[in-house]
């Protein structure tokens, strides 16, 4: 069918040589895609376009499949919850929840709030007052996940008749942890005190948590 | 196995030594779609479609898991879970359309590769077992389909697993025990629906197993090609990589962009608006359709409407609803036998006149004629349609291809896939 074709001007491109791929050519090699005596091919520059497109392709197919493991929109709507705290009594505290995480909601009797006060801060492993852990006129509220800060498990001391720890606040029975009447660290392996979530009163018995 | 040019692998680096003392895993990727794998020059376009369902495979597989991470399989919670990835799982509505629309891809992909099959004669010695194994996973991927559908538990999944669950029962004697212990109760309920979820995870990866021993086959005789001509010798074949991976590369660049443009523009074009109706066993659809892909097989099944017994005697032999259930099995089982009922030494249609004249003018109307049959309710002329269909359909198999290869006088061969593609004959054989 295609015998030797004269191409016009064919003169001015030697490399090009169209008329030297023979129609039979099973395999067409390397040599005649390139230009010759240069160092980067044409071929080259497809491998590497192609690798690129395909990487970036990949990577875009990859985000959905990694992101869809993340909390979903009904989860993070549980993001706040409101509480009404009217019916807990000087020294008692309820154990709520919150992002189905437990939240202790604790009404300090005086003696507590004066030993929390007289703490040493400088002396404590997460210097932090009392003050700086609830909020103003309201420090008899205190609010803390009930989350240990050491691995996770639900302190004692919230409920009535459980364990209160060494200080008073609340005790960790997996490692030991004890915690003070502010839930901050005092001894034991936990690093940090109880962790305060953002909150606010909404009025004097309404608080929104998250 | 492979022909005696293949080039071979020759690790480069102490590691790649190492490894391939030891567990030459990149040797066998090596000679299974490397370098090492001589194919056939002229393979066209349709040789695709083999690589493009793997693929397909494996996208279902991959989104599947994923799905699987949110979905719930409970007749309470299904439809809320399928409903919740929809709206809350982050990315969750692309993962769920990429699934539902991906199962319509591989069935499309498949029904090329198998019609590929079909006009080539790739079912042909020496590639029956590769046939065998390819209707295998067909079947396998139907099953699968079948039980993914019912997942959503939706009307539609619903009345599927009712209808499809009934076929069963068609069974004399066996039938209604039969079709109770499939479902673990009298109706689709949370026994079955639980079981589905375990096997439509499962069957993939059987899936899978099958289709490897389907590419081992392959290897065996070496792919087939457009001429049906055997491979004779080095110049009649190229390397499959670089050359088949760029062809296979270029084609899956076209199918991927008609699946995200189908997933992203039109994802419920195949589906149907009632399966987002919760599954109510009280109540079935004034309509009820499989999924397209099953549709010819639908339309075989409705096919029959009359018992088939001795005339004027009452003497029921076969009841039309077991004749429609076993012409339905029989449709896609028959395709075992092909191998055998096409005695024809001469593979690719391009050479045989009468054969093609029947496949394009028989075997593919009545495939889409099936296929539009089995979408419409069961009124009188599409059902005359889909017997007149469906009894052609028979026949090609069963008779037409027979008596095809005996009578049929072939158009001349190429002596060899050079002397086809560059018109010229070997030097050896000149």
């Amino acid at each position: 069918m295609s015998t030797v074709k004269k191409t016009n001007g064919a003169g001015k491109k030697p490399a090009k040589a169209a008329s030297k791929v023979k129609p039979a050519a099973p395999v067409v090699s390397a040599a005649q895609d390139t230009t010759e005596g240069e160092g980067v091919r044409r071929r080259d520059f497809i491998h590497i376009a192609t690798v690129s497109f395909a990487g970036v392709g990949a990577a875009a197919v990859a985000m959905p499949l990694v992101s869809q493991m993340s909390a979903s929109a009904d989860v993070l709507a549980q993001a706040s919850v409101e509480f009404d705290i009217a019916a807990i009594e000087p020294g008692q505290a309820i154990k709520t929840s919150w992002r189905k995480q437990p939240v202790f909601i604790r009404n300090l009797t005086p003696a507590e709030i004066e030993a929390a006060n007289k703490v040493d801060v400088g002396s404590l492993r997460d210097p932090q007052t009392l003050a700086e852990r609830t909020k103003p006129g309201k420090e008899n509220w205190l609010i803390t996940l009930g989350v240990c800060t050491h691995l996770g498990c639900v302190p004692l001391g919230a409920a009535s008749g459980e364990v209160k720890g060494e200080f008073g606040g609340y005790f960790c029975p997996c490692h030991g942890s004890h915690y003070d009447t502010a839930a901050r660290i005092r001894k034991g392996p936990a690093p940090l005190n109880l962790n305060v979530p953002e909150y606010a009163f909404l009025s004097d018995t309404v608080v929104k948590i998250g | 196995m492979s022909f005696p040019w293949a080039q071979e692998y020759k690790p480069q680096g102490t590691v790649s030594k190492w490894v391939d003392e030891r567990l030459p895993l990149p040797r066998l990727v090596y000679n299974a779609v490397g370098a090492g794998y001589p194919v056939p020059r002229n393979l066209n376009y349709f040789w695709n479609f083999g690589v493009l369902a793997g693929v397909a495979l494996v996208i279902q597989i991959v989104t599947g898991i994923v799905l699987a991470m949110h979905y719930y399989a409970s007749v309470d919670g299904a439809f809320n879970s399928v409903e919740h990835i929809m709206r809350d799982v982050n990315a969750g509505w692309f993962l769920r359309y990429a699934h539902m629309n991906g199962a319509s891809f591989f069935f499309i992909v498949v029904y090329i590769h198998i019609f590929r099959g079909l006009f080539y004669g790739s079912y042909k010695a020496p590639r029956e077992m590769i046939w065998l194994l390819g209707v295998t996973i067909f079947l396998l991927m139907m099953a699968t389909a079948f039980m993914g559908y019912v997942l959503p538990w939706g009307q539609m999944s619903f009345w599927g697993a009712q209808v499809i669950t009934g076929f069963f029962s068609a069974i004399p004697l066996v039938g209604e025990p039969l079709r109770q212990l499939l479902l673990g109760g009298f109706a689709p309920d949370q026994a079955a629906l639980n079981r589905f979820f375990s096997l439509h995870y499962l069957m993939p990866f059987v899936i899978a197993g099958v289709i490897i021993l389907h590419v081992w086959a392959l290897h065996i005789p070496g792919s087939s090609n457009p001429t049906g001509v055997s491979v004779k010798g080095e110049q009649d074949t190229v390397p499959f990589h670089p050359y088949y991976t760029a062809k296979d590369g270029f084609g899956l660049g076209i199918f991927l962009i008609l699946f995200v443009a189908v997933t992203f523009f039109a994802p419920n074009m195949l589906g149907h608006p009632d399966n987002y109706i919760p599954a109510n066993p009280l109540s079935t659809p004034a309509h009820i359709v499989p999924e397209w892909y099953f549709l010819p097989f639908y339309a075989i099944l409705k096919a029959f409407t009359v018992d088939f017994g001795i005339p004027f005697t009452g003497i029921i032999i076969i009841p039309a609803k077991l004749m429609g259930v076993l012409a339905m099995f029989g449709s896609i089982l028959l395709l075992f036998f092909l191998p055998w009922l096409d005695t024809s030494p001469v593979r690719s249609g391009h050479y045989r006149p009468l054969f093609r004249k029947f496949f394009w003018y028989g075997l593919i109307p009545s495939l889409v004629v099936l296929t539009y049959c089995g979408g419409k309710p069961p009124y009188t002329q599409w059902v005359v349609l889909s017997q007149i269909a469906a009894a052609y359909y028979f026949a090609h198999f069963l008779i037409i291809l027979p008596i095809v290869s005996r009578i049929e006088r072939p158009l001349a061969l190429p002596n060899s896939i050079t002397e086809a593609v560059t018109g010229k004959p070997l030097p050896a054989a000149a």
